[in-house]
Formats: structure tokens, C-alpha cells, sequence
């Protein structure tokens, strides 16, 4: 059995997608063209997880 | 690696078997109230705000979208006053008050008029006047059909402003429900991967998994989509605080419009404005006594060309005898807040895509809302199955979620 993972672990991840998140809602707001297209990428990052979360079985 | 979990019973309970528990268990009690209050005003503002997302795509699907007639690219347009004219003789019985031009269609005009300048505007009518020809191209109507049910739904609950306030209220329970959920979300995942959702243990661990999941991924679109949304229930109070303050401003610089001139062109205080600030197009021009302006001075509003420009306005009031631009203070912060919060809430600023990506996170939204209220029903309803004085034990002992 595995330990108790400390708070830096479990919050390792969402962090992560916490900051892509928000240059993706920025980046469309400063520019067009490639900061949208960088907005997608960004955005599609938590959808994305969302639904391979839902789906894998591990 | 797979985690294992050694006891289903006790991920669930970790906030209260924990050393700390009493701190824990106060986050749980956060967390399970602010959710339960909010929950179904949440569930309702992101099924309504679902096609509101796509308001533009709707209404020219539905034909309701008025478009201005092919002509020649860069056919002259005429002075504004001609537009309001047209306007006036469209609604004789009512006042303009506001010309809008939309950044995307530059060849039309949207005059909003009602019986006087300073109504709740509620009742205000719209005709679509072309830029060009002078013609009044049509009358959209923003107070009937599905997607104006939708929005009142969305926006004030048909209540007006305490409805907004209530609903603004509610987006500050849902900020509340998501940090506490953010501090939760660390006991529950002691012994778990990120993302591992549990499938074939139990129903409640598959609900729980999935709540936590989709919760700690969507979690920073939910706070900014919900906390602009709250600034932007308070638009008409922050406008109002905006507007107070210029008037403030221009009385101890007694720059009070002379009264019984001669009012200029209505154009030649576009102009004004335009040449005061360089580079910049014409969004909105307020008469005097309306919401975006003062009692005595017109108001243009301009914007720059850059998605964040375009949507930081600028105000300039203009003085509708002498055609002067009055030197303003800038802009204070809690009116660029709002100009800032409008579409980091709508989502409109990133072409398609960002709609679709907006309308999949509001959808995972639901379901983080809707799987909270399913983990407290299963709860609440086993609660209620052993005799009172067990649950009340067992409901402390879960921590009262």
C-alpha cells in the first residue's frame, strides 16, 4: 500500500491545468489569430481531461 | 501505478478520521452549504446561459438578424444626425437614447429610443438604421421569444435589479463552494491518483470520484466564468458610480454646458471625439441624461481595434453646444473591472472554438452540480433511514456532508 500523498503532490496536476486555464482565457483577450488559436489549445487542455477521466479504466 | 485505496468508507470519512478534523469538518460545512443554497440557481444559470453562448449564431440561424443591403465597399456614410432622424420619424412618440455601432458591422446603426432619456429602458425600442442610405432597416426585438426568456432567465430572474443582486449573491456561494471544494478535494485524494475515478466499487465512489475530478480540472474557468459573472450583476451600479463620478468631476471644474445654446451637429461631436482620440472608432454615443452619460453632455465611447481594446471603451463627454471634448479623469477601476469581466463571462471574444469550449466546460459544470446534489442526497437520504439519534451521530462523524 502506498503512503499518504502529501498536499505538493495532490495539488502538483491541478495547479498545472490551473495555469493553462488561465493563459487561455487571457491569450484570445490580448490578441487575435495565433492567441486565439493558442486559446483553444489552452482551453482544450481541461475539456479534454475531463473526458478521458471519465472514460479511462485503469 | 494504481493507487489502492484501502477502505471506500474511509476516503469518504477522511475529513473527520483525520488528525485536524475540526478544521476540516468547519470546510465541509462551508462547502455543503454554500453548494446546497446555490446549487439549483447554478444548474439553472448554466442551462440557460448554454444558448446564450451562442445568442449571435442563434439569431441568424432563427433569420431574426438584420443585415445591411450590398453596396459598393467603402460607400460614404451619412452625418449621424441623419441617422437619428431617421430614428425619430420611425418612433415620432419617443427620445433616442443611444447610438450603437457594432465593431463587425460597421455599416449599420442600432438607435435605442424610449419616452424619456432617463427610464430603466426596459421598455426601450430599437430600429437598425443604415449607415449609409439613412433607411431603417428593421426593429429587433430583444423582449420576446426563447432566447429572451433565456436571458432574463440568466440575468435577473424577471426582477430587475434585486433579481440580479440575488443571482450575483448566488455567484459569490458558488466562489465560496469552489475554494472550500479546492481545500476538500486534498483529504479525499490521499490515496488516490490524479483523475482515477473508481468504476464497479460503488455507485457513491463512482458519483464522488467524478465530482472531484471534474471539479479540480474545471475549477479556474468556474471561478473567473462565476466571479465575472458577479461584477457584471452590478453593471448598473458600477455605471452609475462611474457617471457620478464624472458629473462630480466636471461640477468643480465648472464645466457645465451653457444653458439655452444652440446644439451643435450631433456629428460634429462624433468628430470631436474621434479627433481626440487618435486611432480609435466610434462604439456608443449616449445623450445627455442617460445611464452612460451626464444630465448635460453627450457621451462617445470608443474603441481600439485589439480584442482587449475593442472591449476597454473609452469615454469621452462632449458638450453638445460648443462640440468640446472635456478633459476627463481616466477611467476609475471598478469601471475597467467590468469592461474586463463582460467577456471573460460571455466567452465572445475567441471566434467559434472558444464558444464550443465554452458551452463543454459549462456542460461539465452541470455535472460537477449536479453529482454534488446526488453525493447529498444518497447521504441525506440514508441519514434519514436509521433512527434520529444514529444520524445525527453518523452525519457528525461523516463530517455533515
Amino acid at each position: 500500500m502506498k503512503g499518504a500523498k502529501s498536499n505538493a503532490a495532490i495539488f502538483r496536476w491541478p495547479l498545472l491545468i490551473a495555469v493553462l486555464t488561465a493563459a487561455g482565457l487571457l491569450s484570445a483577450l490580448v490578441g487575435d489569430d495565433v492567441w486565439d488559436a493558442l486559446s483553444w489549445a489552452l482551453l482544450a487542455v481541461p475539456v479534454g481531461l475531463c473526458g478521458y477521466f471519465s472514460l479511462a479504466r485503469r | 501505478m494504481k493507487s489502492v485505496t484501502p477502505d471506500p468508507a474511509m476516503a469518504s470519512c477522511a475529513p473527520a478520521a483525520r488528525s485536524g478534523a475540526t478544521s476540516l469538518q468547519r470546510w465541509v460545512w462551508v462547502h455543503k452549504w454554500s453548494s446546497l443554497v446555490c446549487t439549483l440557481f447554478m444548474l439553472l444559470l448554466c442551462l440557460t446561459g448554454l444558448p446564450l453562448v451562442f445568442y449571435h449564431e442563434i439569431d441568424h440561424a432563427l433569420g431574426k438578424h438584420i443585415e445591411a443591403p450590398e453596396m459598393p465597399a467603402g460607400t460614404a456614410h451619412l452625418p449621424v444626425d441623419r441617422i437619428v432622424d431617421a430614428a425619430r420619424r420611425h418612433h415620432p412618440d419617443l427620445v433616442p437614447l443611444y447610438l450603437f455601432k457594432e465593431e463587425d458591422e460597421p455599416d449599420m446603426w442600432v438607435v435605442k429610443m424610449d419616452t424619456r432619456p432617463d427610464t430603466d429602458e426596459t421598455q426601450a425600442k430599437f430600429s437598425v438604421v443604415d449607415a449609409r442610405t439613412g433607411e431603417v432597416l428593421g426593429e429587433p426585438r430583444f423582449d420576446e421569444g426563447f432566447m429572451h426568456l433565456m436571458y432574463r432567465l440568466h440575468v435577473d430572474l424577471f426582477a430587475g435589479l434585486a433579481g440580479r443582486l440575488f443571482l450575483g449573491f448566488m455567484g459569490l456561494l458558488l466562489v465560496v463552494a469552489l475554494v472550500s471544494g479546492v481545500v476538500l478535494y486534498a483529504p479525499f485524494m490521499r490515496r488516490l491518483d490524479f483523475g482515477e475515478v473508481r468504476h464497479g466499487r460503488s455507485t457513491k465512489l463512482w458519483w464522488l470520484d467524478m465530482h472531484n475530478m471534474l471539479g479540480i480540472v474545471t475549477v479556474t474557468w468556474a471561478l473567473v466564468v462565476g466571479g465575472t459573472g458577479v461584477i457584471n450583476t452590478w453593471a448598473d451600479l458600477i455605471l452609475k458610480a462611474w457617471q457620478a463620478e464624472q458629473v462630480a468631476a466636471l461640477k468643480t471644474a465648472g464645466a457645465g454646458a451653457a444653458p439655452g445654446g444652440r446644439a451643435a451637429p450631433l456629428q460634429s461631436l462624433v468628430d470631436a471625439a474621434l479627433a481626440a482620440e487618435p486611432g480609435m472608432a466610434v462604439a456608443t454615443v449616449a445623450f445627455p441624461g442617460t445611464l452612460l452619460s451626464t444630465p448635460s453632455h453627450y457621451a462617445v465611447f470608443l474603441h481600439g481595434d485589439t480584442p482587449l481594446t475593442a472591449k476597454l471603451l473609452k469615454a469621452t463627454l462632449v458638450d453638445p453646444v460648443s462640440a468640446a471634448v472635456i478633459e476627463t479623469k481616466p477611467r476609475p477601476w471598478y469601471a475597467t473591472a467590468l469592461l474586463v469581466s463582460q467577456p471573460l463571462h460571455f466567452g465572445d471574444y475567441g471566434g467559434l472554438p472558444l464558444k464550443i469550449l465554452w458551452a463543454l466546460l459549462d456542460l461539465v459544470t452541470v455535472v460537477v452540480l449536479w453529482s454534488g446534489l446526488v453525493l447529498w442526497w444518497r447521504k441525506h437520504r440514508h441519514a434519514a433511514a436509521v433512527p434520529a439519534s444514529t444520524a445525527q451521530a453518523a452525519t457528525t462523524a461523516r463530517g455533515g456532508a
